[in-house]
């Protein structure tokens, strides 16, 4: 993003100038307080908003220019992790972490469907509906969701934000797990507590948002 | 992109007919009350459907024939004094016999003039007994045939023959006929109209219900068409099978009908007739046609509104 200023509804700004580049492969926090604008700047990412001055650049294509198809194909390389998990609930945890594929028109191998509700600890819950599932299984199926289609960046938004301590723990793992497997990762967090838990496993670049600026954070984190 | 147009082609849109369920399906929520909107809607209109089609096709086949008939031939009528009337015959014959542009008279024999007034007098009525007048049928054979100049002639060589070329009395019926076909034909198009208007509120009510789902399909990268795939498949197989069913009721109607020899008179001739019973089996495929396009056209306008 090159000095990427946007306002809602043609309101004030509330990002104002901003200028970012991910590194490829590279771990990074996004951090401020609350309203400060970290969802705003991961919708920027994902096309749902667009900037209303500046550049947004993804994967070569300036966004501003993608069609809506476009759109559709940008999001099938960037998996996100919603703050609001949100699932079809009349179908099955399987089919919903499955439904990247089955939307993108690739077979769905189910071996490698069941790894993957493996490696996320929802195995058993792979008949389950999403209304049955906690908090942290939500949050747990959603990162297998966003991960199905093995995307180049992965960003998500306050993933920890309803989950105790040690399931937000495990969730990071799993974020480590993939960032190690050579994935760009981008969390939204106002816990500093669980960057810096995250910082001693893992190299990772903390950018901090207030007052419509984003500045590298300094050594205390 | 191309993968996702498959919904186009008319061998997907069989196949998404025909099969049920499906990946593709799943996506969508059951909608118990649309579904069963959509498939009264199209039932009844399929119906109502079958009942029109058999008005334009009736009406238009007793407007051809009563067309055919008004210049096929004209009937000339000799009405003399008994001692006069055979000369009087004669030479109406001999002037007919001379018409331009008609075929060869004929005198029609006393029984037929009998079987002609027997639907008013009876069977057993003594027609010889009656001062009837002869008839002639003349064929008109070209269009140099003139109504007008005959009826000239025949007032100056054979006063008492009279000419009826039935004009006066068919043409307002064959414009009555043509006019009943026209709007035979004015209510398909609008049972068509109010069906796809009827189908495009149901599946808006459906994309309105399920605007959370299309939300989150959208953020995990489905494209459009996709979406409205789901939707157009389901609503294209509810009018289908709708119609089918209504059409099925409105030709079981349409057979238990009269019969020609029964109804007689004005109604012969309402309904199907030979191949005309395969006209209203294109009701399903166009009632599926009409949800397509309908359900398609409303989808991907609501689309549009959803990033």
């Amino acid at each position: 993003m090159r000095d990427v200023g946007f306002g809602y509804h043609g309101g004030a700004e509330l990002l104002s100038n901003m200028t970012l580049t991910l590194q490829p492969g590279m771990f990074h926090f996004l951090t401020g307080p609350s309203g400060s604008g970290k969802t705003t700047l991961l919708r920027l990412c994902y096309a749902d908003l667009l900037p209303t001055s500046g550049q947004m650049v993804a994967f070569g294509d300036d966004l501003r220019e993608l069609s809506r198809d476009g759109i559709a194909d940008l999001r099938r390389r960037v998996g996100v992790v919603h703050q609001d998990t949100q699932f079809l609930d009349h179908l099955p945890v399987a089919e919903n972490v499955a439904l990247p594929l089955s939307v993108s028109g690739q077979p769905v191998d189910m071996e490698a469907l069941r790894d993957l509700l493996g490696w996320v600890g929802l195995t058993h819950h792979a008949r389950a509906m999403p209304p049955s599932l906690s908090g942290g299984e939500r949050q747990r199926a959603a990162l297998a969701r966003a991960v199905i289609l093995s995307p180049d960046l992965m960003l998500a938004d306050e993933p920890t934000g309803n989950l105790d301590w040690d399931m937000s723990v495990r969730l990071m793992q799993l974020l480590i797990e993939l960032n190690k497997s050579g994935k760009t990762v981008l969390v939204a967090t106002h816990d500093l507590n669980l960057i810096r838990a995250t910082k001693a496993q893992v190299a990772a670049r903390v950018l901090r948002i207030g007052n419509g600026t984003l500045n590298l954070a300094g050594a205390d984190l | 992109m191309r993968a996702d147009f498959r919904g186009l082609n008319l061998k997907a849109l069989w196949q998404g007919l025909m099969r049920d369920g499906g990946s593709g399906d799943r996506i969508v929520p059951p909608t118990g009350f649309t579904a069963h909107l959509t498939l009264f809607s199209a039932g009844a209109m399929a119906f109502l459907a079958v009942f029109a089609l058999a008005l334009a096709l009736a009406t238009g086949r007793l407007a051809d024939r009563w067309a055919s008939e008004l210049a096929g031939s004209v009937t000339v009528r000799v009405s003399a004094p008994s001692g006069e009337q055979d000369a009087a015959t004669r030479a109406a014959m001999q002037v007919l016999s001379t018409t331009p542009g008609a075929g060869q008279p004929r005198l029609l024999p006393p029984d037929e003039v009998a079987g002609l007034l027997a639907p008013w007098f009876g069977p057993d009525m003594p027609v010889d007994a009656l001062p009837v007048p002869s008839l002639i049928d003349l064929p008109i054979a070209s269009e140099d045939f003139d109504a007008e100049g005959l009826r000239l002639r025949l007032q100056a060589e054979a006063p008492a023959a009279t000419l009826d070329d039935h004009t006066e009395w068919r043409r307002p019926l064959v414009t009555a006929a043509n006019r009943l076909r026209m709007l035979g034909i004015v209510s398909l198009l609008l049972i068509a109209a109010a069906s796809a208007s009827m189908i495009t509120l149901a599946a808006k009510a459906a994309l309105a219900a399920n605007g959370q789902v299309i939300r989150v399909l959208r953020l995990i990268g489905a494209r459009d068409i996709t979406i409205a795939t789901a939707f157009v498949r389901r609503f294209t197989k509810r009018a289908a099978v709708g119609a089918t069913v209504g059409t099925l009721c409105g030709m079981a109607g349409i057979a238990m009908l009269p019969g020609m020899d029964a109804a007689g008179g004005f109604l012969t001739g309402l309904g199907f007739q030979g191949w005309g019973w395969l006209l209203p089996l294109l009701i399903p495929v166009v009632a599926a046609a009409v949800g397509f396009f309908a359900t398609r056209w409303a989808a991907l306008k609501m689309l549009g509104a959803v990033r």
